[in-house]
């Protein structure tokens, strides 16, 4: 009997927030592999400070959602639920509405001025690679 | 594929306007130093007080910034007001990466403001605000008012000066991010001095890869180096300060004033006992994996029931050799109970420890009095201190007003130059290995022990005069290159040349490395015309006697040796021109 759990695809989970150094390395993967710049705003993964550097890091991603509120606010057909959670993106139907970005409370889609277009996180686990110390992690639901 | 121009925003401050200039004649310049140098010869007024309007203020960074692993750094050039010759200074965190996002490749901010300001860039325009409510407040509030506006949070950068850099303190910093400062040489004060409290830098300019197979490749290339191999793990572990008891089991500390050169209770604030009782976190500058931004937790008791509060506070070796060796503390609260004092205030830590230990010096051999001091300084009373740093700032009487200029400063009015332990006016660092530390810091463009690490070729095998001289020339031409790119030094073994032009070239820059080198030696000689242009001659150079009163590193010094390499360097300095 297969375990329906490992036919599902893995979604992007921040595991050990706490470790974050905030060295950008994801940003800098997401933004250079995915979008083929090197503007670090192009980045759908962002890592902030929460109260300054004397605070602590965080890591804004998206969560994955089951039953993404993006999707469901998307008209054109752009932002499409996957199998395991999150969405696929296809640039070319999105108008740039930003309907989905009010939607999202995990302040994972960003805006691109220069494209008129949003950034959406598309699960592809680049970030992942390139990270230090095992912040984020690609991990079935 | 051709390489973006470099965009330089110039600040008037006087006027009130910004230019954002496309400066194409600057590309060969890469950034950093080089393209740093190249505009102080455009806009300063070398033979001009380091305080007078016009006295430009520069900020540069470099086409690797951020987008290659460990290129973190932003250069400042500027009229130092400490050594009133050339200012130079690098800082961290997220600095260089906002100037990037901002499409600016530098900053050039002349003129003064009529009140206090802030400046706010944002890509190529800039908002000056009315920062009245700002100026007197210290370093930590003011970056978070200024983080609490609104803005790009996580890719912005604040720069901030405290109450020291609004006094004009000569050897007050810049903070930048909380966290890293443009330390050394009085920026601060520079920008104290235009009525600047903070600048805030940030924006959203895209630049699409042109090459991205070639330039991924580079960068993982890198990225193993910098996470897979040991050549940058002293940084990553325990850190900078692991130094404090490395230099203590070679007797080359130096300890209450380098009246010793080991500490008895080095064991208390070494990096080891920092890390394994008082570190509670790393963190990174933009683009660096390594994390080498050590802190610490502060807790301090203000009141009988258990009451404590607590704050963060970022440690190094510098930090602890100058408050805590040369002021012989040995408590590491103590120590950073010091430092986060230092911090708010906004003073740069070396030049103010090795003050501090100076006047304590002199107050024991009675050539100051408490009519000078008020209070009464001894070496281990951190309270002692704490109060001294604020008599520095707030300036009670004359001697106060006169330690505001530097240790050099107070000794050539009080006397005891013999042990106030400066180099071309610059308070030293934190080692007193021999030699190659002693003229390294001498005849270095900025009198850093970061200029030519000398002291590093003190712990290597014996050399001769003539290979020593050689070593400081070649090691202060090779960081011209690494900090006209702006690689955090740490990376040095990082960013040999090949590397450097495989990196270049996969963004459009047709370099060689020979044209590297020259680019690295003309900046070299360049900095010494503008020195000299600002006053500087390497003739009048001095040694305090205390270098060769103590061993260092097991060896005595003498004044005939140093000046024989002094005599030595000047003449290869003439022959390299």
């Amino acid at each position: 009997m297969t375990n329906p759990k490992t036919e599902q695809k893995p979604i992007l989970k921040v595991k050990k927030l706490g470790q974050c150094i905030g060295c950008y390395s994801c940003m800098i993967a997401c933004a250079s592999i995915v979008h083929r710049n090197f503007a670090l705003t192009k980045s759908a993964i962002s890592v902030k400070t929460s109260g300054g550097y004397q605070g602590r890091m965080v890591v804004n991603i998206c969560r994955g959602c089951v039953k993404p509120s993006c999707e469901a606010q998307c008209e054109t057909g752009a932002l499409v639920s996957r199998d395991g959670g999150g969405i696929r993106f296809y640039p070319k139907k999105c108008t740039g509405c930003k309907k989905c970005i009010e939607v999202c409370m995990a302040r994972a889609i960003k805006f691109d001025q220069e494209t008129n277009k949003i950034i959406a996180c598309i699960q592809c686990g680049k970030c992942v690679e390139r990270c230090p110390h095992d912040v984020i992690e690609m991990e079935v639901r | 594929m051709s390489v973006n121009v470099p965009k330089i925003m110039l600040i008037d401050l006087t006027n009130e306007t910004i230019e954002v200039l496309e400066r194409g004649d600057l590309v060969s310049y890469l950034g950093g130093v080089s393209m740093g140098v190249q505009l102080l010869k455009e806009y300063g007024h070398p033979k001009e007080n380091a305080f007078s309007p016009e006295q430009p203020i520069i900020f540069t960074r470099g086409p690797l910034n951020t987008i290659f692993p460990v290129v973190t750094k932003t250069c400042a050039i500027f009229k130092s007001p400490l050594t009133e010759e050339l200012g130079e200074s690098y800082a961290g965190l997220r600095l260089s990466m906002a100037m990037g996002m901002a499409g600016l490749m530098g900053i050039v901010i002349k003129g003064k403001a009529n009140k206090p300001v802030v400046l706010n860039i944002s890509n190529d325009t800039m908002k000056i605000k009315d920062a009245n409510a700002l100026w007197g407040l210290n370093t930590d509030e003011a970056t978070r008012l200024l983080h609490d506006d609104t803005g790009r949070r996580g890719l912005r950068s604040i720069m901030v000066i405290g109450e020291s850099g609004e006094k004009l303190i000569r050897y007050s910093c810049v903070t930048v991010d909380s966290y890293r400062h443009f330390g050394r040489l009085g920026l601060g004060a520079v920008l104290g001095s235009k009525m600047v409290k903070g600048i805030v830098i940030e924006g959203d300019i895209g630049a699409s890869i042109s090459n991205p197979r070639d330039y991924q490749k580079v960068y993982e290339e890198i990225y193993q180096k910098v996470n897979e191999t040991e050549l940058m793990e002293k940084y990553h572990g325990i850190g900078t300060s692991i130094n404090i008891n490395a230099l203590n089991d070679l007797k080359a500390l130096p300890t209450h004033n380098f009246q010793q050169n080991h500490f008895d209770m080095a064991n208390e604030i070494s990096g080891e006992h920092f890390a394994e009782n008082h570190l509670v976190k790393k963190i990174a500058c933009s683009g660096c994996t390594i994390g080498c931004i050590h802190i610490a937790l502060l807790r301090q008791k203000f009141g009988d029931s258990h009451e404590y509060h607590s704050s963060t506070v970022a440690y190094d070796h510098e930090l602890i050799f100058a408050l805590g060796t040369m002021l012989g503390i040995g408590n590491a609260q103590e120590v950073l109970m010091l430092i986060e004092e230092v911090e708010m205030i906004g003073y740069d830590v070396m030049s103010v420890g090795v003050l501090m230990s100076w006047l304590t010096e002199a107050y024991e051999k009675k050539i100051i009095t408490s009519n000078e001091t008020i209070c009464s300084p001894e070496f281990g009373n951190a309270f002692v201190y704490r109060e001294i740093l604020r008599n520095i700032v707030q300036q009670p009487n004359e001697f106060y007003k006169l330690a505001g200029l530097g240790t050099d400063a107070l000794a050539k009015k009080y006397g005891g130059r013999d042990f106030a332990m400066v180099l071309g006016k610059n308070e030293v660092a934190g080692y007193h290995t021999g030699y190659g530390n002693l003229m390294g810091q001498t005849v270095g463009a900025r009198h850093s022990h970061l200029d030519n690490a000398g002291y590093s070729f003190d712990q290597g095998g014996e050399v001769t005069k003539e290979e020593l001289v050689d070593k400081l020339i070649q090691e202060e031409t090779d960081r011209n290159l690494l900090n006209s790119l702006v690689i955090c030094l740490f990376a040095r073994k990082i960013y040999d040349y090949e590397t450097v032009v495989k990196a270049l070239n996969t963004i459009g820059y047709e370099v060689t490395e020979e044209e590297l080198r020259v680019l690295a030696k003309k900046t070299f000689i360049e900095k010494i015309k503008l020195k000299e242009e600002m006053g500087f001659s390497y003739e009048e150079l001095t040694f305090p006697k205390r270098f060769f009163e103590v061993e260092g590193g097991g060896k005595k010094l003498n004044l005939e040796d140093a000046q024989e390499l002094l005599n030595l360097y000047i003449k290869k300095i003439d022959e390299l021109r």
